[in-house]
């Protein structure tokens, strides 16, 4: 039973990565109206009924999560990246550099997060791509004060006094002998940060800040049914859904790496 | 009086950098206002003559000093689409953030303290896991999910609340609810492993080898130490709090400043939606500001410590 509970989150990523990658396959209708199926309810012609304007639930639901989890990976990873290069330079080589980035990171974290981020996708206009440039900008900060961190603790290590003792390269040390050992507790990090990216990007579609129409995202299929919440609730309910087992799948995920890689939180 | 001289400068400090960066984020974003209030047809002596009275044609830095002047006088502009000075609509909806807020944070400690308390007290049986789950549900679930269905259920289906808008105290259940249940979670969470250390700890475990009862060893030993940390966390949600009024506030239409946030980058009203950011922003660098310096009056070793 335990057993079924520590892989479901697998099982459930797994099944999204699998309908994102095949999506080509799939050979989906996300914007095909049908005026006579108009919120159709889930179970008649189809599995998840139809919304507004006739299309596929099912389909929208499917073409959608490519881009929740486009935009978060991608996001993950470009904040990932700088977000670890500045901190790990930041706490390598110190000084006016580290001061600088220090007092930058704190500007940062004076905002809440998604409300600049909220701000910024507003004045650069919806779309996908502005979605990951304003998450991208708010995001690098809590990777780059990771990995930070990590590096002041390791940096009087005897293994890295003897390398710089050896003469070996700034570059050569970070690359061989720091990274490998920050690498745990950034991947966990990463994975929180998924989850509220996909929570995110959601949140600024309900806005209707990301995708435009006619193309599908969670969060877009939530604000438009939440219009026709009395008369179809499962244009809300089935993308809520999609979106809450994405997102605790991952949570669950990162709490059995965290505890399989030791991190202390 | 030094540590909360040197909090309140740094607090300062903070805020002059997220003025130039708002500034400047603003500045530099494309999209021309003065096309945005005339529309693309206006003629080209209107555009230049509303660039003039707007003071878009100066330099830049001219324009920063401008802005930065104003700031210091607690000057924010004119709103381009109503034309009303930004801090007069500001504090408009002041009171209706001010009373979401708040009915927010009462329920947030509401939920959070007795769930917290009774997870650590039964740890590893099934409550535990019960509310543990309740707690991965409620950082789990977005606020535009959940407030949506609370409305299906409470409004629609029993009819026992209104939908939405701010009309008296029936209105305000939904959206505190919504805004506080999150922050419960989180809370509870911290407040559950904060619990836990602090009663493996060997005073607890003398409190108990003197037969007090689990009651109050709980409440007189172990709470009092444990709720510190959550002071510290209760700031920072409180960013979260504001940042999330944006979306529940529109869920709900509930006419506060998330909303009117929401409503400037709609009409791309630049003075307002910087006027948002800044107040949004001033309110959750004093309240962490607040926290610490409170945190350091609370808790004599960090007071001993500096």
């Amino acid at each position: 039973m335990t057993r079924i509970f520590y892989y479901l989150p697998v099982f459930i990523l797994f099944f999204w990565m699998l309908v994102v990658v095949f999506q080509p396959l799939l050979a989906l209708s996300p914007n095909d109206i049908d005026l006579d199926k108009v919120l159709g309810t889930p179970g008649g012609s189809s599995w998840f009924g139809e919304d507004d304007l006739g299309r596929s639930v099912a389909d929208r639901l499917l073409s959608g999560a490519q881009v929740s989890l486009f935009v978060a990976l991608t996001v993950m990873s470009l904040t990932l990246v700088i977000g670890t290069c500045i901190g790990v330079c930041s706490a390598w080589f110190g000084g006016w550099v580290d001061q600088l980035v220090m007092r930058i990171t704190d500007i940062f974290l004076a905002f809440p997060g998604i409300l600049l981020a909220i701000a910024l996708a507003g004045l650069l206009g919806p779309g996908i791509g502005n979605v990951v440039l304003a998450l991208s900008v708010v995001g690098w900060v809590g990777f780059a004060r990771l990995a930070r961190g990590q590096v002041l603790l390791l940096k009087t290590r005897d293994h890295i006094v003897a390398a710089r003792s050896l003469g070996t390269s700034s570059y050569k040390i970070i690359i061989w002998h720091l990274l490998p050992l920050i690498v745990a507790p950034l991947i966990v990090e990463a994975t929180f940060t998924v989850a509220g990216l996909i929570i995110a990007e959601a949140g600024l579609s309900f806005l209707g800040l990301g995708v435009q129409a006619p193309s599908a995202s969670w969060g877009s299929m939530i604000r438009d049914g939440s219009r026709y919440l009395l008369v179809a609730p499962h244009l809300v309910i089935i993308p809520a859904i999609a979106l809450f087992s994405v997102v605790m799948a991952i949570n669950l995920m990162g709490d059995q790496l965290r505890d399989r890689l030791d991190v202390r939180s | 009086m030094q540590i909360v001289l040197i909090r309140f400068f740094s607090a300062l400090a903070v805020m002059l950098g997220v003025s130039i960066i708002v500034f400047f984020f603003i500045h530099f974003i494309p999209g021309d206002p003065v096309e945005v209030i005339l529309g693309e047809t206006a003629r080209s002596s209107d555009r230049e003559a509303l660039r003039e009275a707007l003071g878009l044609n100066q330099p830049l830095m001219t324009q920063w000093l401008n802005y930065m002047s104003g700031l210091l006088r607690g000057d924010l502009g004119l709103s381009l689409y109503s034309r009303q000075p930004v801090t007069e609509l500001i504090l408009q909806r002041l009171p209706a953030s001010a009373e979401l807020s708040i009915a927010a944070m009462f329920v947030g400690l509401l939920l959070s303290i007795p769930l917290g308390i009774w997870a650590a007290m039964h740890k590893g049986k099934i409550w535990d896991m019960a509310t543990s789950s309740f707690m991965l549900l409620g950082i789990a679930i977005p606020n535009f999910v959940f407030g949506p269905v609370l409305v299906l259920v409470f409004s629609l289906w029993l009819g026992w609340l209104p939908v939405s808008g701010r009309d008296g105290f029936l209105s305000l259940i939904l959206p505190a609810i919504t805004l506080g249940t999150v922050m419960a979670a989180i809370l509870a969470r911290m407040l559950r492993s904060s619990l836990l250390e602090v009663m493996s700890e060997d005073y607890i475990r003398s409190a108990h080898a003197r037969g007090l009862s689990p009651l109050r060893v709980m409440f007189r030993h172990a709470l009092r130490n444990a709720i510190l940390p959550m002071i510290t966390l209760l700031g920072l949600q409180l960013g979260g709090l504001l940042a999330g009024a944006v979306i529940t506030e529109t869920v709900f239409d509930w006419p506060g400043i998330g909303r009117l946030t929401v409503e400037a980058i709609q009409r791309r009203d630049y003075p307002l939606l910087q006027g948002c950011i800044l107040f949004i922003s001033a309110i959750y660098v004093s309240v962490n500001m607040l926290t610490d310096i409170l945190y350091q009056q609370i808790d004599p070793r960090i007071r001993c410590a500096v």
